[in-house]
């Protein structure tokens, strides 16, 4: 089974690499943007066939490692 | 006095930090972070460095590594436990200390001398140094201190800030903040005081021919308060 993840910074904390991007984006020529914030994407697979365990375990991996709640938000995006 | 410093793949400071302990009378001894079980020790020391290449985010996997177990039971029954650097980031990761470091503001790695203003003396690393403002050594890409309102308000209400960002006179102002810490924050303490995490490095300044000898006064005064 595989479960994709994405952690995101949370509103309130800076974000100086998407502050960049973003600029930089700006200088290629797309004007229209209003902001850009970098997060992370993980896809784990693992063992666990039933959907419901597999997801419970990584939420407790987001808490525990892959995201630092003070700052990041975690989101599973897909189980399949 | 016994000290002991943790190496984790990727620590870069082990040794100075092993040097800068001998020099100023601590038996120190290196702990590989496989270890499980600690040396007999008053003091811990996380070094500075890399750890596992910064993956992740800085200090993340170490603060899960074996011997942390060990340093955890150690820092929670009140011993002596000082991270630098890179051991200031995974002892926020393992939770010993509130907040976070983050990349520095301006995106550049910093490598300079800076100086640092002593807010609290009442604890073991601080107490008795006659001086009020230090000249340390920084070199970090994350070290912009970064915590939630209700916990920056939990650390001022008990002086955990250790050490502020200043100029040479002692002034705490933003055009002194390196890399955007709140509050000019380069170090903290927990609640107890025994923790204590930084960002500057003082076993870069104990040999005046080399540096400076800040880190001279601060060792000294720290195995003093230990005995």
């Amino acid at each position: 089974m595989k479960i994709s993840v994405i952690i995101t910074l949370k509103k309130d904390v800076l974000d100086p690499q998407g502050k960049v991007i973003h600029q930089t984006l700006e200088g290629m020529g797309f004007n229209d943007l209003n902001n850009v914030r970098q997060g992370k994407y993980f896809e784990i697979d693992t063992k666990e066939n039933d959907s419901k365990e597999a997801k419970e375990k990584v939420e407790e991996m987001c808490k525990k490692l892959l995201a630092n709640l003070v700052i990041e938000n975690y989101e599973i995006i897909n189980v399949q | 006095m016994k000290s002991s410093v943790i190496t984790f793949p990727g620590s870069n400071c082990d040794r100075d930090i092993d040097v800068a302990l001998k020099k100023f009378g601590f038996n120190n001894k290196m702990v590989w972070h496989g270890d499980a079980e600690l040396p007999k020790s008053d003091l811990i020391v996380l070094p500075g460095g890399f750890s596992y290449g910064d993956y992740l985010r800085c200090g993340s996997m170490a603060s899960k590594s074996k011997i942390m177990k060990s340093v955890i039971n150690f820092a929670n029954s009140g011993g002596m436990v000082m991270g630098i650097c890179n051991g200031f980031q995974i002892l926020v990761e393992a939770g010993l200390l509130p907040g976070v470091l983050l990349r520095n503001k301006y995106l550049e790695f910093i490598c300079k001398n800076v100086f640092v203003k002593i807010n609290n003396k009442q604890n073991k690393y601080f107490k008795n140094i006659d001086n009020e403002i230090l000249e340390f050594h920084i070199a970090h890409n994350e070290g912009n201190y970064f915590c939630t309102q209700d916990q920056i308000k939990k650390i001022t209400d008990n002086e955990q800030i250790a050490i502020s960002y200043c100029n040479k006179d002692g002034l705490i102002e933003e055009q002194f903040n390196p890399n955007g810490s709140i509050k000019n924050i380069a170090g903290i303490l927990n609640k107890e005081k025994n923790i204590l995490g930084m960002m500057p490095h003082p076993e870069r300044m104990i040999d005046s021919s080399l540096s400076g000898e800040d880190g001279s006064l601060f060792f000294n005064n720290l195995i003093n308060n230990l005995k």
